[in-house]
């Protein structure tokens, strides 16, 4: 509304002089006509692939194609309430790759959070040579896809093709890359590589932009470039480390392309290693879509629980800094 | 830098040092990997199986470049170009239409404006895969299924795109430039596109780069729709020959070059709009 009225009030002497409520009306009318133009495609794509769908999704998982009574007659749809649910929370595979998404998200998004959070704080301390050539270097791996990113790394896990198990054998230390305990730290490691370079690019642009003479405070006051980077830095850094840990958490979560290309190589990895894996093998190659649906609903709860929860940690920690 | 660090030169130097080689060592790995997929690409199926990565006596780069787009009837040419339609007009159409909702956002004042901004930010934690099945089931009720719209209606869609269109058009559109606009008498849409476009460059361009590396990255929404082989993506091929290539080898190569070439557009496109994308990752990050 202001700007309404703004808008009355520089308009030249001449036309100013009657700035009936009308005119007014008709001004806000084409306004509101053209965010409604703006924003239409927009909100037309949202409805279309995504509130219709999360619909359908939850829709889906509270019916199921049953058989009517007897076993006479059609199939038909038919509403089950929670059973689907109760079918995907008791089956242990879904758990086992709910368990291994959480063991995932614990190993991999400190190491994340942190390496990321270190490189910046290295290249913003100033005594790194060749800087740009190593975020350049360091940044890289973001332009390779992610199935690329696995099919590199798969191969670079695959004895016979890896120079990196080779160079292991000669030292007389074998090591298998796709089994059992060290198949995880492995998909860690192609994540870890595919983003580090990004999100330390975020976090360099937000150390970038802090005040120098918050540093220069800092120094005055006899803090070390350890205790400047830790203690003064960091602090003001917090929501650009909170964004990146949002959105690792719910890129980890739907943990798919890795574990999939893995999977052809690897007999550590099945068809249901994680809830996302659980999905696409319930939906494509069981058919039973009530129970992809129901699966879906939990990923999904899960996932906004989660992400609630630490933008709710952002929050309070804002609040506290301006109390401060 | 710090006023302690010039009376002890000693532990300075060995602070120096070991920030080099952390980051050097940081550096070798994430560049590695990308090396020795170059060097890999050059090799044939039985040097790379069995002999020295670097020496250059079985170089047949050329081979297995004529090997790649001779393969299957020279299908990877036709998932280039399909990867290239999907993710260029992809992100190019996406980006005009996440920019001006995030730009009317800003600049407008409507009834629940701040409800559907939240609408648009709690779309971009849903994951995925959890759309993937509906969007599957929508897709086969219009008769959609294994079609190029299949894949690319809903790469589209990108909330976090209006996010950052609303934050570049807070910091790169001056309200008073539009004040100035509409006394000029120019219409709000004519203002848009003559005006305020213009000045969201960057911020587009930064837009573009995310969902131009999303849609390049798109594996699972492919995976769903497709199955004719001819619509496929480059990700999506490269699995199909990856798991092919356990049963016969002569894939390998071929993957190892398809892989490479896939990598080329993503870092022709950052390196050649890195004055765009720098200054908008900047204003992204820091709010």
């Amino acid at each position: 509304m202001t700007a309404t009225t703004e808008h009355t009030v520089r308009v030249p002497a001449p036309r100013a002089a009657a700035p009936s409520a009308r005119t007014r009306r008709t001004a806000r009318r084409r306004r509101l006509g053209a965010a409604g133009v703006l924003m239409a495609p927009f909100f037309l794509l949202l409805t279309t692939v995504f509130l219709i769908p999360v619909g359908t999704a939850a829709y889906l998982s509270f019916y199921s194609d049953d058989q009517p009574g007897l076993g006479f007659g059609p199939e038909r749809t038919v509403f089950v309430g929670l059973r689907s649910y109760a079918a995907v929370l008791t089956d242990p595979t879904f758990l086992g790759g709910l368990g291994t998404v959480a063991l995932y998200c614990l190993i991999y998004i400190p190491l994340m959070v942190a390496g990321a959070l270190l490189l910046a704080l290295l290249l913003d301390s100033g005594v790194v040579r060749l800087r740009a050539f190593a975020q350049l270097g360091l940044f890289l791996p973001h332009a390779v896809p992610g199935i690329i990113a696995a099919l590199i790394w798969l191969y670079l896990y695959t004895p016979g093709i890896s120079p990196v198990v080779d160079l292991f054998a000669r030292a007389d230390i074998t090591i298998d890359f796709l089994g059992v305990h060290t198949v995880l730290p492995s998909i860690v490691n192609i994540a870890l590589w595919s983003n580090l370079g990004y999100n330390m690019v975020v976090f360099y642009a937000a150390l970038q932009a802090v005040p120098r003479e918050v540093i220069e405070a800092a120094v005055v006051d006899g803090a070390g470039p350890v205790r400047t980077a830790l203690q003064v830095k960091t602090p003001l850094v917090r929501a650009s480390i909170v964004m990146v840990a949002m959105f690792t958490l719910i890129w980890a979560l739907q943990l798919f392309t890795e574990p999939m290309l893995l999977s052809q190589s690897s007999q550590m990895i099945n068809s249901r290693f994680s809830p996302s894996m659980y999905i696409y093998d319930a939906a494509f190659t069981r058919n039973n879509y009530s129970l992809a649906a129901a699966a879906s609903v939990i990923l999904l709860l899960c996932t906004v629980a989660l992400s609630y929860g630490v933008t709710r940690l952002t929050s309070r920690n804002s609040t506290a800094e301006e109390a401060r | 830098m710090s006023a302690t660090g010039s009376t002890l030169p000693r532990p300075r130097l060995l602070g120096r040092a070991t920030v080099n080689a952390v980051v050097a060592i940081s550096v070798l790995y994430t560049l590695l990997p990308v090396l020795w997929l170059v060097l890999a690409a050059a090799k044939n199926r039985d040097a790379l199986f069995g002999s020295d990565l670097l020496s250059l006596s079985d170089f047949s780069f050329a081979r297995n470049l004529t090997d790649l787009f001779a393969m299957d009837g020279g299908l990877y040419g036709r998932w280039y170009v399909n990867s290239l339609l999907y993710a260029v007009l992809g992100a190019a159409v996406g980006a005009l239409v996440s920019v001006a909702c995030g730009y009317a956002f800003d600049k407008y004042r409507f009834r629940h404006k701040e409800k559907l901004f939240g609408l648009v930010l709690a779309a971009v934690m849903v994951p995925q895969t959890v759309l993937a099945l509906p969007l599957y089931l929508m897709a086969s009720e219009a008769g959609l299924v294994n079609t190029f719209w299949a894949v690319f209606v809903p790469v589209l869609f990108n909330p976090f795109g209006v996010y950052l269109g609303r934050i570049f058009s807070q910091g790169y559109v001056p309200d008073e430039v539009l004040e100035a606009a509409r006394i000029d008498g120019a219409g709000e849409l004519t203002m848009y596109a003559r005006v305020a476009l213009r000045m969201l460059g960057p911020g587009l361009v930064t837009v573009f780069l995310f969902q131009l590396t999303a849609i390049w990255n798109n594996f699972f929404l492919p995976m769903v729709m497709l199955s004719d082989q001819d619509l496929y993506p480059v990700s999506l091929g490269l699995y199909a020959w990856n798991s092919s290539a356990s049963v016969s080898p002569e894939y390998y190569p071929v993957v190892i070059m398809g892989s490479l070439l896939a990598v080329v557009p993503l870092i022709l496109a950052f390196v050649l709009l890195q004055r765009f994308w720098r200054s908008g990752l900047t204003a992204g990050a820091v709010k």
